[in-house]
């Protein structure tokens, strides 16, 4: 598998960390909603196909992304910054 | 469907070994059944077999997909142990041992189970004094283990580097003598074999593709071959639980399925005796009776559904297996190859009633289940039969985490890539 880093251009997984499903939202802090910190922390859609999920260029530019992939065929469709993607100033 | 014993091998041997019958039947599905087992793996046809045997519930069928075994039954590295310290595991992977210590005889049917023993290196004095507590859990819940010390380790595997000058010297070992090995197909095919002589349908090539329900209870699957009517139904289907939870409107759930690769070398004279795991990375090793060296490390840390890999995974491994024994650097690699893994938010697995009225599940593996089938089927069985757990599996329930009793072997929490 092949990532193009946004940065860095295309690289090998090797460089990458994995870092999970991208499509959770934090319940805010203040919540104490019990179900929706059981779905944050516990649940996960796990698809077999298109999958949004968190990667960080460790080995590089050390920026976190948001990968697009394939989980049938480990196909990349696309890679952009986490920080750009979530529209916030989390990464 | 004979049995199998050392006259028939003889009589047959005689005849040329052409009047060898079918060891199963191939049936078509009936319209209804008492329970579906969906998934024709090690635990669904162990849960079939243990239906049938224990509690007498014969009007059984089991789904499979595509052929019986086709899965991670076949594509595990064949490692039977019960080295634990959480008590819950303990009891449940040592009931599983002892199961697997009468399953040819009970079965009649050879699994080639080898008690070799399995060897825990231990790379640093920290490392040392986590396996020693281990060990002394282990004794504590009545399974066997020992201590070794670098010298006992060299003497019992003369191929490993023990020395002081190794990448990452060993300090010591717990072994666990009763663990060992076992022929994995063997183990599908005994289970699948015991259970349709106990009149279990065993259905191959038949995708469930959505569930039946009157309500909220699942009445039954529709699936490739038609529609099936069941009183209860039974998930044994490892990475593709999600998918199929998802055909029973179940979206999200507390499982990754992550892709693991496992390597098999060409085959040599006799070389190691005994399962040997490396304590400074993540892999685990042994000698197949044909004389290949069969192992695998840590996942390739990605969702993937995929059956196969990717390459730094290998290099990750092979730097190991090379690290721990340098003379098997030039062997060639015969195969290699992945299966699906249902990682769970605890390492744990996951054997109980529900999500559903009607739906019994059994997932959430990882990758240590070849080990439980046996425990597998035997709990889940009694789960489906009694509708209420037994006791080796009344703590791996699904409502674990919302209560905050999460069974967490390593202590890395719900990160499911790490267990």
């Amino acid at each position: 598998m092949l990532i193009d880093c946004p940065h860095c251009g295309p690289r090998d997984l090797a460089e990458f960390s994995y870092q999970g499903d991208a499509t959770r939202t934090r319940p805010d802090l203040a919540s104490t909603d019990t179900k929706a910190w059981l779905d944050y922390v516990y649940h996960r859609p796990n698809p077999a196909g298109r999958h949004r999920e968190f990667w960080q260029h460790a080995g590089g530019c050390r920026a976190h992304l948001v990968v697009e992939r394939d989980t049938l065929t480990h196909e990349i469709f696309t890679v952009s910054f986490a920080r750009k993607t979530s529209g916030g100033d989390a990464a | 469907m004979a049995e199998y014993s050392a006259l028939s091998l003889l009589k047959n041997a005689l005849s040329g070994n052409r009047d060898w019958k079918p060891a199963w039947r191939k049936p078509d599905p009936k319209p209804s059944y008492d329970v579906i087992v969906i998934g024709g793996g090690g635990h669904g046809l162990a849960t079939a077999y243990y239906l049938a045997a224990e509690h007498g519930i014969t009007n059984v069928a089991v789904l499979e997909k595509g052929w019986l075994g086709s899965g991670n039954i076949g594509r595990n590295t064949t490692i039977v142990r019960s080295n634990y310290l959480l008590p819950e595991s303990l009891r449940f992977y040592e009931f599983s041992m002892k199961l697997w210590e009468n399953l040819s005889h009970e079965l009649n049917y050879n699994v080639m189970f080898s008690q070799r023993g399995v060897l825990n290196l231990a790379h640093s004095p920290g490392q040392a004094d986590a396996f020693i507590r281990r060990g002394n859990a282990m004794r504590h819940s009545g399974v066997d283990a020992e201590w070794l010390t670098p010298q006992q380790i060299a003497r019992k595997v003369p191929g490993l580097d023990t020395s002081k000058s190794a990448r990452f010297p060993v300090v010591g070992g717990l072994l666990q003598p009763r663990a060992g090995t076992a022929r994995h197909d063997a183990i599908a095919w005994g289970y699948a074999r015991a259970a349709d002589r106990r009149g279990v349908d065993l259905i191959e090539n038949c995708e469930v593709t959505g569930f039946l329900r009157t309500g909220d209870q699942i009445t039954g699957v529709s699936t490739t071959r038609g529609e099936i009517r069941a009183k209860k139904v039974a998930l044994a289907v490892a990475g593709s639980t999600s998918r199929v939870l998802q055909r029973a409107g179940i979206e999200r759930f507390p499982i990754e399925s992550h892709v693991l690769q496992a390597f098999v070398s060409e085959a040599i004279k006799p070389f190691v005796d005994c399962v040997v795991t490396f304590g400074a990375g993540h892999l685990y090793m042994s000698q197949s009776d044909k004389g290949g060296l069969v192992f695998g490390g840590s996942l390739d840390f990605y969702n993937s559904y995929a059956q196969r890999g990717n390459l730094p995974t290998v290099e990750d491994v092979m730097s190991e297996i090379c690290a721990m024994f340098p003379s098997v650097a030039r062997l060639r690699l015969l195969r290699s190859w992945g299966g699906v893994m249902d990682m769970s938010m605890d390492g744990s697995p996951i054997i109980t009633r529900g999500p559903l009225p009607g739906l019994y599940l059994n997932c959430g593996w990882c990758y240590g289940g070849f080990k439980a089938t046996p425990a597998s089927g035997y709990s889940f069985a009694w789960t489906i039969a009694k509708d209420e757990p037994h006791a080796i599996n009344a703590p791996f329930t699904l409502s674990r985490f919302e209560r905050g009793a999460a069974i967490d072997e390593t202590g890395h929490g719900p990160i499911p890539k790490l267990h």
